[in-house]
This record gives C-alpha cells, structure tokens and sequence, in this order.
C-alpha cells in the first residue's frame, strides 16, 4: 500500500516535473550546467570502469571458455556482445545509478531541508520543473554519448589484453569483435540505456525531492535512490530485453 | 494589508491552529510572537501558501489566496518575499546571482538593469563588497542580508521573516531588525516577522500577535506588551531575567510614585 502511494506521489511529482519552464533561459542554463555535472563529470569514471571490465571480460572467456574446438574468434565475438548488449548499457547504468543517483538525491534533499525549494515555491517558481526538468534532459542527452564512451574504452580494455598481457592475438581479437556484426545491437543499448537514464534521474530526484527531515533524511534518501533505481533498471532491463530481443 | 480569518490547521487530528483572526497592516512590522511549538511557522506557512489551512481564509488586500486561480496565485507571489530561518540562499550560486534570480526569473529589464537592481539591493544591506562570494564563503548574519536583498528585489508589496534572528549575535540581530525595519517604511510593504526573541519585540513590534498553543492569546504592540494582564503573555515575556528586572523596576517606580 505504501508503495502505491509513493508511486502516486512520483507521478504527480512528474506531472509537475513536464511543465512549460518559466523562463527558458533560465531552463537552458540549468540544463548546460547539468551536463556538466551529471554528464561530463561521468565520462572519467565510465572510462576507467568500462577499460577495466572490457579486459576482465576477455581474459575470463580466454581462461574458461576457448578451447579446441571452439574458434579462434570466440574470444573477441563474446566480449563484444556482452558489452554492447549488457555492460555498457546496462551495468554501467547501474553503476551511473550509484554516482549520479546518490548525487542528484542529496542535492535535491539537501536543498529540501535547507529551504531552498521552498523559496523558490514562495517565489512563484515551479521547483520541481526548474530543479528536475533539466537532470532528466541533461540524463538522457548524455547517455547516448556515455554508452559510446563505455563500448569504446570495454574495446580498448579487451585489446590491452592481447597487446600488453600478451594472452592472445590482436588479429584474433578483432576478427572476433568484427565476426558477424548485428548493428540492431548498438541501436538496442541505446534504447536501453535512454529508459535507464529517465529511471536514474527521476526515481532518484523524487526521493531528494520528498525529503522531510534533516540530515539523516537526506542521507536516507540518498540510499533509496540508488537501491530504488538500481532495482527498477534491473527489472526494466529484463522487461525490455524481451520486448528488443 | 493581509488579513487571516478562522484560520484552523492540524496534523494528523492534532490541532495546530485554532481560530486565528488578525489584520496585519502595510508600513508597519507585525510580529508574530510565541514560544518554539506554539504554532508561529504553520501560521506562517499558511499565510504564504505554503501549507493550506483546514479551514479560513488568508485574504491579500482584499484577494482571497485560497481561492485564487493558478495565475492570479503565481502574480500574486511575485509581490512576495520571505526571509527564511536558514537563509535558505542557493549555494551554487554567488551572492549578486541570488539577488539576480528572481530577478532574471520575472523581470523582463535588460542583464545590465538587472545587475543594476541587484547592486542596488546589495547596497541597502550594505553588502555591496561580498556580491562575488558564495553563501557558504560568509557569515550568518551577512546570509540574512543577502536573504532581505533577495526578498526585495523584486518590489514586494508583502514581506515574510520567520525568525530572522536566529543564530546572530544580539548586534548582528539589531542590525538585521533595523534594515527590515528600514526597509517595510521605505517600501510601504506589510511585513510579517514570526520571532520569539523579546529584544526583537522591543524594538520593532509596531503591531504584534502572541500566539499560544495554536490559539490567539494577545494583540497589541510593544508600547502595551510589558504592561499586559495576560498571564500566558506575562509568562512568555517575563521568562528572561532581564526583563524580569524592567517589570521590578518599573513596579518599584509606579510605587514610589
């Protein structure tokens, strides 16, 4: 029952959210400064976690998987479809969910319990349209470039296997990453990745956003959204899985 | 002028406000005055809409909030600033573009006007050489002076304080009385100040509303607050030693006499 009311509370918080902005300059300068700091201040950790996971990948199906009988492309053809179609979409939304998700609820939380969101409601302003409106454009604007950024450096990453652990062929590896190529699949991480995204920054901007309290509040609400959002890009995930497949 | 009629508020089948009748006059600084718990920030809270009162009516000369349209509502918080307890500045923005925003939200004047006002504003509290700062680089009570240049950026013709003292020092906290003092003259705005500091009372209380309780126990201003005949009032008035030592003096001069 409490999770009905809270799923009633969320979306009347996004029907307040969807608004006409008051002032676009206003919205786009908010929106700018969101990217910044939802999106570009991402790419870094996107880097190294995808790099890292790309070269974990390869080495455990080189270690468990290739054998005799299986081709010498198994390696590079399995990397390549597990992160475009899991981990760059994905795992490494969830790993979005705890850095961004953490970040927009005590932000928001924060400016909660501080007043902050209630001048601007004294002000005539419509707080959940000027806070949310632009972490959830500026979300699902990056991500596209964030899922590019994960395929690109889980491709690095699998290559510095073989050309600095030295633990197969770079012939091998890209013929594998190549071999029998569905385009639809980058195209599926994207749709995933853009719903994921929306998930992230709504789910965690209702739980800052519906702060009462203090301190602990805000950090109560923090958990929430990473845990909420983590568990609702999991059940997406497997929802639009079935749907794209 | 704003004027609350029946004003009734509970949570949860407690109630919180009862019956709360009063007229608050423009030009003048009307206190609203009570022990923490008695009520003061939910009337506060109801009389800028931020919470909806059960029952009554929050009428703004003569314009009843409540029944007010979305538009006519937003208008009408146009002509609204608030000072709030904590300040409640944007930290991720600089001073000058606190004063800005409400500003860049709802004037249409050009950048350089609105820089203009801003600097104007920050010139009134006497702040003019911390517009570069941020909220978290100063002090409390130069937060408190951002908040008023803030709050009347825009010409308000309504002015809201909940207890804009607290946590400043009694000098810093006659300096902030002094400016919204100052100010709801040289404007002709209606301030409402919540406060339970009595130095406050003494010195600004042009009109003041004692609320104990949730229900309105005493109305008056501060020439009659120290010769009231109100025991709730006595209690809350008296509780300080020091003026406890005025009431003595003064009944030992009225008895010589």
């Amino acid at each position: 029952m409490k999770q009905l009311a809270q799923f009633g509370e969320y979306l009347i918080l996004m029907k307040r959210t969807f608004a006409r902005p008051e002032r676009f300059r206003m919205f786009f300068k908010q929106y700018i400064r969101e990217i910044e700091k939802l999106g570009v201040d991402s790419i870094g950790i996107v880097l190294i976690i995808s790099f890292f996971i790309g070269a974990v990948i390869t080495v455990q199906i080189k270690v468990n998987i290739e054998s005799a009988w299986m081709p010498r492309w198994t390696v590079g053809y399995v990397t390549r479809e597990i992160l475009l179609l899991e981990f760059s979409s994905a795992i490494m939304c969830l790993i979005l969910a705890g850095k961004v998700g953490s970040n927009i609820a005590s932000e928001l939380g924060t400016m909660r319990v501080t007043q902050q969101v209630d001048a601007l409601e004294i002000m005539g302003v419509n707080s959940a349209n000027y806070l949310i409106l632009p972490k959830i454009l500026s979300m699902v604007t990056m991500i596209p470039i964030l899922v590019s950024f994960s395929i690109f450096a889980g491709i690095i990453g699998a290559f510095s296997t073989s050309w600095f652990g030295g633990i197969m062929s770079a012939t091998d590896l890209e013929y594998g990453l190549q071999y029998s190529f569905v385009e639809r699949f980058v195209w599926i991480s994207y749709i995933k990745s853009f719903f994921f995204a929306f998930i992230i920054a709504s789910v965690s901007a209702f739980f800052g956003y519906s702060v009462k309290g203090g301190s602990i509040a805000v950090g109560k609400a923090s958990t929430n959204a990473v845990v909420s959002s983590s568990v609702l890009i999991l059940f997406s995930d497997l929802i639009l899985n079935l749907l794209l497949a | 002028m704003i004027e609350l009629r029946n004003i009734h508020k509970s949570f949860d089948g407690k109630t919180v406000l009862q019956d709360i009748n009063a007229t608050f006059e423009n030009g003048k600084t009307n206190l609203i005055i009570g022990q923490s718990g008695s009520g003061k920030t939910v009337l506060m809270n109801c009389i800028v809409g931020l919470l909806e009162p059960d029952e009554g009516e929050v009428y703004y000369d003569g314009r009843s909030f409540f029944k007010m349209g979305k538009k006519e509502k937003k208008d009408i918080r146009r002509e609204m600033g608030m000072i709030f307890q904590s300040g409640a500045l944007f930290d991720s923005l600089s001073v000058l573009q606190n004063v800005m925003f409400p500003l860049d939200m709802f004037s249409r004047d050009t950048y350089n006007d609105k820089v203009k006002r801003a600097k104007f504003c920050l010139d009134r509290v006497n702040l003019s050489e911390a517009s570069d700062r941020y909220p978290a680089e100063i002090s409390g009570g130069m937060q408190k002076r951002v908040a008023i240049a803030r709050a009347i950026a825009l010409n308000p013709k309504y002015l809201f304080c909940d207890e804009p003292n607290s946590g400043l020092d009694p000098k810093t906290a006659l300096v902030i009385d002094a400016l919204i003092q100052d100010i709801t003259k040289e404007f002709n705005i209606t301030t409402i100040i919540n406060t339970h500091d009595m130095n406050s009372v003494m010195a600004i209380g042009e009109k003041i509303l004692y609320i104990h309780q949730g229900e309105k126990e005493w109305e008056g201003d501060k020439e009659k607050i120290l010769t009231a005949k109100n025991k709730k009032l006595n209690d809350f008035v008296f509780a300080s030693d020091l003026f406890k030592k005025i009431k003595d003096i003064e009944t030992i001069s009225s008895s010589q006499k």
